[in-house]
């Protein structure tokens, strides 16, 4: 595998189930070694880019912790990170407000939804301002309607604070609604097959789902999925 | 409901236990009597194998409103003494269990090598430690309320660091994950993640720390005859064979298990609310 992504950009990873989608992302995070080749992220290691919290990763549960508020889940990375108590309380506030959750900064997750739980677990990964965003299938466990919802006030939010998005996900729909870029997986052992540059607008409505473009680039992915299964066969 | 059933059986098991005691005393005496003076005999013997119900509460009540309060007979002052030796048996266990769970989680050897050997320390049977500890202590000079609190201790160790053990190592690998991507400190790791997360499992091992506690604490009046406490009521008491008289002391030592084990139930509750437990 070989590429490179640029700054302010939002790119897709789509694939079969155990491609190593997930793998990759957690390489980038340092969770995971590598076994051969070199991975840079912002012109460092991944273990020192780690350290210089220059990432925010979600995964596919929200995972916040059940013990604390809301609000203070969203702290929980700034206390981890040393900042003041002041600053803690107003950036909570902030990004709690930027996903549409103010209100609910005294509530326990088990009184939100599914999406709502989510959408704190962004807040709680934008809290420290990343510059990277990894999003290993954020919206798997929902349903369409809250799925549509969040991909658009994702779109809104990734144009407002111009962050580098790297997206995991087995929606095509999805994948192409939110991205500047589209790499297609094959099954294990996990290659590029295709990368497609997405040039629909950056202002994008649900709408566009249904124009020719788009559905030319959902042919355009669905027939790299097929080739690369053909593989197995 | 359940409580009068048990009530009426132990009405019928005292009349049935008692009654051989009351019938040999009426033949010796060579008086007459009926099946009514057998059952009331049953009911009020002066030495029974098994008391009644009301006698016990009878000799309760006494034991407790019928004395000053410090005196040797009255049964508040010989809870107070079982009490004290409880709760500081029981600090000491709980902070030890705690410390030795934090050790077995955060080092992996540790947790090959000690848990066996906090398993077989489990297995000695109490009753025949607790006299070597008291009188070795004695040798060394400590006497009174601190032998019988390291016994106390040293039985509810061990469920507070299973416990422990078991909460410590509970958060899910992703709420782990988490914590590495923020490159946080093993102690903040501990602190923010692996403790609270352990609270759960540290209320159910105290529940049950407490009840042991309290055992040790009577166990270890028992062998050297201590003057003070519930186990010395029970010593004079066998000695003296004043059956109702134990009966009475052991009647003291549920209520202050069940006040024990509810004074931690109230904690938990108030724990839970402020941290999100689901009602």
């Amino acid at each position: 595998m070989n590429l490179a992504i640029a700054e302010g950009e939002f790119v897709s990873f789509i694939g079969p189930s155990g491609c190593g989608k997930t793998t990759l992302l957690r390489l980038i995070a340092d969770l995971e070694q590598p076994s051969a080749g070199a991975l840079l992220v912002n012109g460092m290691s991944a273990g020192q880019a780690r350290l210089t919290r220059a990432y925010g990763y979600i995964f596919q549960a929200p995972a916040l912790y059940p013990w604390r508020t809301i609000e203070k889940n969203v702290m929980l990375p700034l206390e981890v990170m040393g900042y003041s108590h002041r600053e803690r309380r107003e950036r909570a506030t902030r990004y709690l407000a930027l996903v549409n959750l103010s209100g609910f900064e005294r509530k326990f997750p088990w009184q939100l939804s599914g999406g709502m739980q989510q959408r704190a677990s962004i807040a709680r990964a934008l809290s420290f301002d990343p510059a990277l965003l990894l999003m290993d299938e954020p919206f798997g466990a929902l349903d369409e309607i809250v799925r549509d919802h969040l991909n658009e006030q994702l779109l809104r939010l990734w144009d407002k604070t111009g962050k580098t998005v790297i997206f995991v996900t087995h929606s095509i729909p999805e994948a192409i609604f939110l991205s500047t870029r589209i790499v297609v997986m094959s099954p294990r052992p996990g290659r590029i097959i295709d990368v497609i540059e997405c040039d629909l607008p950056r202002e994008r409505t649900l709408e566009i789902r249904e124009t020719a473009q788009f559905v030319r680039i959902a042919q355009r992915v669905r027939m790299g999925l097929r080739s690369g299964h053909s593989y197995d066969e | 409901m359940v409580v009068l059933a048990l009530i009426a059986i132990w009405y019928c098991a005292a009349v049935l236990m008692n009654i051989g005691l009351v019938r040999d005393a009426f033949e010796r005496e060579e008086t007459g009597y009926t099946t009514g003076d057998l059952l009331s005999g049953s009911l009020a013997a002066e030495r029974p194998r098994l008391p009644a119900p009301h006698q016990i509460l009878a000799t309760f009540a006494d034991d407790i409103f019928g004395y000053p309060l410090t005196s040797g007979r009255s049964l508040v002052y010989h809870s107070a003494v079982t009490l004290s030796e409880t709760v500081l048996g029981f600090a000491l266990g709980v902070v030890f269990g705690i410390v030795l769970a934090t050790l077995i989680v955060h080092m992996r050897a540790l947790q090959k090598s000690l848990l066996p050997w906090i398993i077989c320390s489990q297995m000695v049977p109490i009753l025949a430690v607790a006299p070597i500890v008291i009188v070795v202590l004695g040798a060394i000079g400590i006497r009174g309320l601190l032998p019988k609190s390291i016994i106390s201790a040293y039985l509810c160790f061990f469920p507070v660091a299973i416990g422990m053990v078991k909460g410590l190592s509970s958060p899910d690998p992703i709420q782990r994950d988490l914590m590495k991507t923020w490159s946080a400190t093993p102690a903040q790791v501990f602190w923010k993640l692996r403790w609270p997360a352990a609270v759960p499992f540290l209320f159910a091992s105290l529940k049950v720390a407490v009840t042991v506690s309290l055992i040790g604490a009577i166990v270890g009046e028992l062998p050297t005859g201590a003057q003070a406490g519930i186990g010395a009521r029970l010593l004079a008491g066998s000695y003296y064979g004043q059956t109702v008289q134990i009966w009475a002391a052991l009647l003291a030592a549920s209520l202050l298990a069940a006040g024990l084990v509810g004074v931690i139930d109230l904690s938990e509750r108030w724990v839970g609310r402020r941290m999100g437990a689901q009602p």
